[in-house]
């Protein structure tokens, strides 16, 4: 592995040398997602392997490459778990992408996003030097914190190499429950519920029926469902890990797909389209062939903000910066990549 | 670590004056000397100038005015910090951000409070009580702390083993650059287009800019909680204990260890019924439903007794929780009436390794001939060792701070951190060279030039300079291995 470093850092100093931009890739199963990038490829999906495991630290370290099939699998051999449910969009996805991309699955209003949930990130800024950021422990305020800020960013500040991630106890029960409602209602309930100390793990809402899940002890789990009611799903994990991996079939229509990022009470949206809740409210897809002008203004006066997730070719897919945030992200780029050639504009034009 | 001189106006305090109610600009000894030193008080230094803004524009207009005369710019909000990070330049300004107290929001529905910076952490969750809401990080100052103060520290608490840091439990901030830019940082939505510079801003220290308004979110408060209180005759028993647990699948509210010394510094002051032959109490609450909560006790309880709890106590209502509670909280202040000074380490190290590291802070206490408390965060690892030493015994403060520093390179030497929570500021600026390499440091900086090309914001805190690093490095030579070799030595 360590002639494997070496050769990145080859790589990226030459291309820092000659201007080259790369394109850095694992399994290629999020190449939808984002920007297209026209570059040299670099693939990092040899670089692999679980550093370091040791269940009572709920804590796991594991190179960029990973499978996170393989991660879940050591996980949960110790009853452990991401309690950030990242999707994988295929069966090859690494834990690099994952981290890169910042993916959460329907547990993340109530569990927290996979930046919550990272504690320390090695990587190979574009001049491809190796830099260590965070650690090993949950708390830890010394100096900034850019392994969260290196979470999302798309491999567009630094090649991700060595990750740190807290985890936790699988609950040793979940119950899915579901029950007829509008969309309205539902939105009403998530937040109703959302604001009562109730084990909520996850939240979703399409065509007329609301899903939420309970996590946690049984016998807690057990009283916390005659207080939300419903009928109990027989295979809920089945359906959540279709609805997290977009399996569902929601999505699996022609239209672009959008997802608009909203505070969880926002009334809904009414933009002409098919909407699928999930998150509680707070995360809201939407099948629609209404301009992007159209979703994001909504997104906006609500507080948020729309992606468009899954659409051919598009080059429109973030929402755009305020011309000085745009101007503040550049600079921040430049500070880790000044030749600009990480994955350039995968996010926007010129970062 | 005092200085008293005081460093001739530069032109600032008059342009200033001009351009701020006179009561927001207080430049004389007597009015500064309030402001000499944030919660360390063992580094003293007074400001040029101290700055109580009223309003958003009166802060960009110092920062404006700052910007163009390259006058560096301190922000401070309740004072309490621990790592002198609202240390004051001797050159600058001291920007106050007090009378920014109020409590903008609370939105019910979607569990969220827009508040000022300088609001307090307590009025937060006093605000949001009636709804049956509340705001999770808990530092131990909440009472006084600022939130503005706590997003800079990315401050932590007794509870955040299993709710989060500041980090996790904030949506949104506006911010003021150091050129006077405002700047919408976060949503209230989970996430935000672009970088995660929400995670950046928090615990930048003030280096990045100054916070002027934060949206916090609001959990629903727990039906239930109790604490369990255990003693142990080792401390590496209770060390056992804290690893169990965690392993058991419970993820408690707060997991606290009082080591011996504490324990009886505590009971001689508080009298709140510790054990006082224990090696080691541990307290360890959880929080849940009711029959979460009863689960929960019931397995601790096993848990603690297997791995050798020599007595057990069980909350069995508020009073009793509080009284558990009390002698903890009061284990600072206790130190106070035991020692003449004590000074507080933050190290935070991987679970497996307490009983290592403990022995090793054993040692050296004994080496330095200065007596160690212990009492901290066991449940992630967050230690607080508590030095009592005496400033007035010449040579005792330097001796407390190099025994300090040799505690924080034993934490860094496990895979831990210098700080888990109290942040960096002038005090561990030393121990940085320790934790990260030139590159990293140079990192660091580019990061800050982004937002602060002048670098006027809080310099010399948080990230040393290389070359600062090097003359500690020259008087730090570990194993042989000179940190920084690359520069030059002088």
């Amino acid at each position: 592995m360590e002639q494997l470093i070496a050769s990145y850092r080859e790589t990226l100093a030459s291309a820092t040398q000659s201007d080259t931009a790369l394109r850095i890739h694992g399994s290629n199963s999020k190449a939808f997602y984002g920007r297209p990038v026209n570059a040299t490829a670099l693939d990092v999906s040899g670089y692999t392997g679980i550093l370091d495991y040791s269940p009572p630290e709920l804590v796991v370290s594991a190179r960029a490459g990973t499978r996170l099939a393989d991660l879940d699998a050591a996980l949960a051999a110790e009853n452990q778990l991401l309690p950030f449910e990242p999707p994988r969009f295929g069966p090859d996805a690494t834990l690099g992408g994952t981290i890169a991309c910042g993916l959460s699955g329907p547990r993340r209003p109530y569990a927290g996003a996979a930046r919550d949930y990272v504690l320390g990130i090695t990587c190979l800024n574009g001049k491809g030097e190796l830099l260590r950021f965070g650690g090993q422990v949950m708390k830890n305020v010394a100096g900034y914190d850019l392994s969260r800020t290196l979470t999302g960013s798309h491999g567009t500040l630094a090649v991700l190499l060595d990750i740190t991630l807290r985890i936790l106890p699988r609950p040793e029960t979940e119950l899915t429950l579901c029950r007829p409602a509008d969309e309205a209602g539902a939105i009403r309930l998530f937040n109703r519920w959302a604001g009562q100390p109730l084990p909520l793990s996850a939240g979703c809402y399409h065509n007329g029926r609301l899903l939420v899940r309970l996590s946690g002890f049984e016998q807690g789990v057990r009283a916390a469902a005659a207080t939300v009611g419903g009928d109990e799903v027989t295979d809920g994990q089945s359906y959540w890990e279709s609805l997290r991996e977009h399996r569902l079939d929601f999505f699996s229509g022609e239209q672009p797909l959008w997802r608009l990022s909203v505070p969880p009470a926002t009334p809904p949206l009414q933009l002409e389209g098919q909407p699928l809740l999930d998150w509680g409210g707070a995360q809201r897809w939407l099948t629609s062939d209404l301009p992007a002008s159209t979703i994001r203004a909504a997104a906006t006066a609500a507080g948020g903000h729309a992606t468009c997730f899954r659409a051919a070719g598009r080059d429109d897919v973030f929402q755009p910066l305020s011309a000085d945030m745009l101007a503040l992200q550049q600079r921040l780029k430049a500070s880790f990549d000044p030749a600009g050639i990480l994955n350039p504009g995968r996010m926007y034009p010129g970062l | 670590m005092t200085n008293t001189s005081h460093t001739p106006d530069n032109g600032i305090i008059e342009l200033l004056r001009r351009q701020l109610p006179a009561e927001c600009v207080l430049s004389s000894v007597e009015e500064l000397r309030p402001y000499e030193c944030d919660g360390l008080s063992a580094y003293r230094n007074l400001p040029l100038v101290v700055v109580i803004p009223e309003t958003l524009d009166q802060v960009r207009t110092v920062l404006q005015l700052c910007s163009a005369n390259r006058v560096a710019v301190v922000a401070r909000g309740a004072g309490t910090g621990l790592s002198g990070g609202a240390l004051p330049i001797s050159d600058g300004v001291l920007l106050s951000m007090a009378r920014f107290k109020r409590i903008i929001d609370i939105d019910t529905e979607n569990r969220t409070a827009r508040v000022q910076p300088g609001v307090t952490n307590l009025s937060i969750s006093a605000a949001a009580a009636p709804h049956g809401l509340y705001y999770a990080p808990d530092p131990s100052s909440q009472i006084a702390c600022s939130i503005g103060g706590n997003v800079a520290e990315n401050a932590g608490g007794v509870h955040c083993l299993k709710y989060g840091l500041t980090v996790h439990n904030i949506l949104r901030l506006e911010i003021l650059t150091m050129d006077g830019q405002r700047l919408t940082i976060g949503s209230q939505a989970l996430d935000s287009p672009g970088y995660d510079l929400l995670a950046l801003l928090t615990g930048s220290e003030g280096l990045l800019g100054i916070i002027t308004e934060i949206t916090v979110k609001l959990l629903p408060l727990p039906q239930a909680a109790q604490v369990v209180l255990a003693a142990f005759d080792s401390v590496e028993a209770a060390g056992t204990a804290v690893t169990a647990t965690i392993a058991s699948g419970i993820i408690p509210a707060g997991l606290e260890l009082l080591d011996n010394p504490a324990i009886k510094a505590v009971e001689k002051f508080t009298h709140t019924g510790y054990p006082e032959q224990a090696a080691a109490i541990l307290l360890c609450e959880v929080d849940g439903s009711q029959d979460d909560v009863d689960t929960q006790i019931k397995r601790i309880n096993q848990v603690f007794r297997d791995a050798g709890a020599t007595e057990l106590q069980v909350s069995h209502n508020e009073t009793e929780r509080q009284r558990f509670w009390a002698g903890r909280k009061a284990a600072f202040p206790a130190m106070g009436r035991l020692s003449p000074d004590y000074y507080c380490m933050d190290g935070t190290i991987p679970r497996k390794h307490l009983a290592r590291v403990l022995n090793g802070i054993a040692s050296l206490s004994a080496e330095y001939a200065l007596p160690i408390c212990n009492v901290f965060h066991a449940g992630d690892g967050n230690l607080h060792p508590l030095i009592l030493y005496d400033a007035n015994t010449a040579g005792e403060l330097e001796r407390t701070e190099e025994l300090g520093g040799k505690i924080l390179e034993l934490c860094v030497a496990v895979g831990g951190t210098i700080t888990g929570e109290h942040g960096v500021g002038l005090e561990k600026i030393n121990q940085m060279c320790v934790q990260f390499n030139s590159e990293e440091l140079t990192q660091f900086h580019a990061v800050k030039h982004a937002f602060d090309p002048q670098s006027l914001l809080n310099p010399g805190k948080a990230i040393p300079t290389l070359h600062r690093c090097a003359e500690f490095g020259a008087m730090h030579v570990h194993g042989g291995k000179l940190p920084h070799p690359e520069l030059e030595r002088f």
